[in-house]
């Protein structure tokens, strides 16, 4: 019993601790097949953060099937219909650190933080998503089919 | 070819002297929405004007413990200013690195006037380096062709092509890669350096180049370089090389 409360204790103080590390994760043949969370993420959550200008600002570059936002880049594919283009794993992989598709690609890296330079104090050591979102927003862009579905969670 | 070896091999190709109609360089101007061209186009209207027009004034106002005004030494600005702005940042042969048209107001204040010092991106400042920017207009960008400034050119070319920030992005990414396409709603310019000071609608105030660079900065997630380092002054040097032969606008007005 004793035992156990101290196991728990360390537990949580370990997480703290580490509450800016990244989850470990595996890259096989262009792709990041398990999820960082070990589960499924929320598509609804994961529309949020695409639409939202300052967490996700992917529409910033990306323009997608999103008819109530006025303002979409053009400086990225569409993210129409991706989810029938890719898989999970090389989505995943996309978002958590496209230099690694394409080392000069201008997409930011979203789960990194080594190898960046005079990062802003207040975003220093923060990956641009934590895992949950990641999982989220890979969720929501398995939903954009090429048919033609917009991702709206019923 | 990566980014930097890109960036120096422009520098070599840019012609000399004025644009030619083949030249692919555009102004920030040509980015712009008509009514804001328009805004620049007539002095009246803007508001970057009343900014030389505080200049002017300060021109001839003497202070300091010598009891001098700029115009006590330097007569007109019409002509003993014109073309001065075109090519600095230019070499400080007391200190043997360059220095921006600020700083060397600034010296002119605390040396030679014995005046307290302005402070960079001050309403004093702005309204000295406008006036003088402005005797300038129409002028083309003339860098010095001094080999002793290379060295800080290239830490600019350098620099304008580091990745930075929470982004990860360089400036050669959005200016050279994708100018023209839209970031959001707004169009990315090629960064040239040739209508600053400006007149910017977000900012409803005149600001100076390295303000403007410190909002690119700031919008990838980086630590912005401070006013007047050595940094913002390589960028400079680049950015002025690279707009070699552009028309100088000053004072401009941007979105
Ligand atoms: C600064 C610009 C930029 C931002 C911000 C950005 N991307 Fe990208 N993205 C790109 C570019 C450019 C590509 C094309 C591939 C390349 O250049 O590497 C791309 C590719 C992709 C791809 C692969 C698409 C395909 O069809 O191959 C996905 C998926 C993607 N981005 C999702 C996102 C999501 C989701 C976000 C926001 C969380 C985002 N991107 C934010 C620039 C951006
Ligand atoms: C993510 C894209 C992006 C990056 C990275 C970026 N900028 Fe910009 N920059 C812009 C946009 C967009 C504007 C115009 C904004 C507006 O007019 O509202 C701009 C404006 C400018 C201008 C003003 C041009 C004019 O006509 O007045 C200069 C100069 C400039 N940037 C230089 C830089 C430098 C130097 C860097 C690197 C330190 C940099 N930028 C990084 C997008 C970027
Ligand atoms: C006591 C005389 C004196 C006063 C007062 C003075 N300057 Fe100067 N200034 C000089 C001299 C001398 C030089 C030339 C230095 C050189 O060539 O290295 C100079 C150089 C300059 C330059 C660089 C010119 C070039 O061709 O590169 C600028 C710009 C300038 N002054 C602006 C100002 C301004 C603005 C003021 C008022 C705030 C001012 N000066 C006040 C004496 C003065």
């Amino acid at each position: 019993m004793l035992r156990g409360i101290a196991l728990a204790l360390s537990l949580i103080f370990a997480d703290a601790a580490h509450a800016q590390d990244l989850r470990p994760y595996k890259i096989e043949n262009g792709a990041i097949n398990l999820s960082l969370t070990g589960k499924p993420g929320d598509p609804a959550r994961g529309r949020q953060i695409v639409l939202e200008r300052q967490k996700g600002i992917c529409l910033l570059c990306h323009s997608g099937p999103f008819p109530e936002e006025r303002f979409q880049g053009d400086l990225a594919p569409s993210l129409a219909g991706v989810g029938s283009r890719m898989n999970a794993g090389e989505i995943r992989l996309r978002m958590v650190d496209g230099t690694k598709v394409n080392p000069d690609t201008i997409m930011p890296p979203y789960y990194r933080i080594e190898g960046l330079n005079r990062v802003a104090p207040n975003f220093r050591g923060k990956p641009l998503l934590n895992a949950d979102e990641i999982e989220d927003v890979i969720a929501f862009l398995l939903t954009l089919r090429e048919d033609g579905a917009t991702g709206q969670s019923k | 070819m990566g980014w930097l070896a890109l960036a120096l091999s422009l520098l070599s190709v840019w012609p000399a002297q004025a644009q030619t109609p083949q030249d692919p360089r555009k102004s920030g101007f040509a980015y712009m929405g008509r009514d804001t061209q328009a805004m620049q186009q007539d002095d009246l209207a803007n508001p970057a004007m009343l900014t030389v027009l505080e200049g002017e004034a300060l021109w001839t106002t003497p202070t300091g413990k010598a009891g001098k005004s700029c115009a006590s030494c330097h007569g007109e600005a019409r002509e003993s200013m014109k073309g001065v702005a075109a090519r600095y940042p230019s070499l400080d042969e007391a200190s043997g690195k360059p220095i921006d048209l600020s700083g060397r107001i600034a010296q002119c204040r605390e040396t030679r006037m014995e005046a307290a010092p302005l402070v960079r991106e001050g309403r004093d400042m702005l309204a000295l380096s406008a006036f003088v920017g402005l005797q300038s207009r129409g002028m083309p960008v003339a860098p010095p062709q001094d080999e002793r400034l290379r060295p800080f050119r290239e830490e600019g070319a350098r620099l304008y092509t580091a990745r930075m920030g929470q982004l990860n992005f360089t400036c050669a990414q959005c200016h050279d890669a994708n100018a023209g396409q839209k970031l959001g709603a707004a169009p990315i310019p090629q960064a040239h350096p040739n209508a600053y000071p400006i007149y910017r609608l977000e900012w409803q105030s005149t600001g100076s180049l390295q303000r403007r660079l410190r909002n690119c900065m700031v919008g990838t997630r980086a630590e912005p370089f401070s006013y007047g380092s050595a940094e913002f002054i390589a960028l400079e040097l680049f950015l002025m090389e690279r707009a070699k032969g552009m028309t100088i606008e000053t004072p401009g007005v941007r979105p």
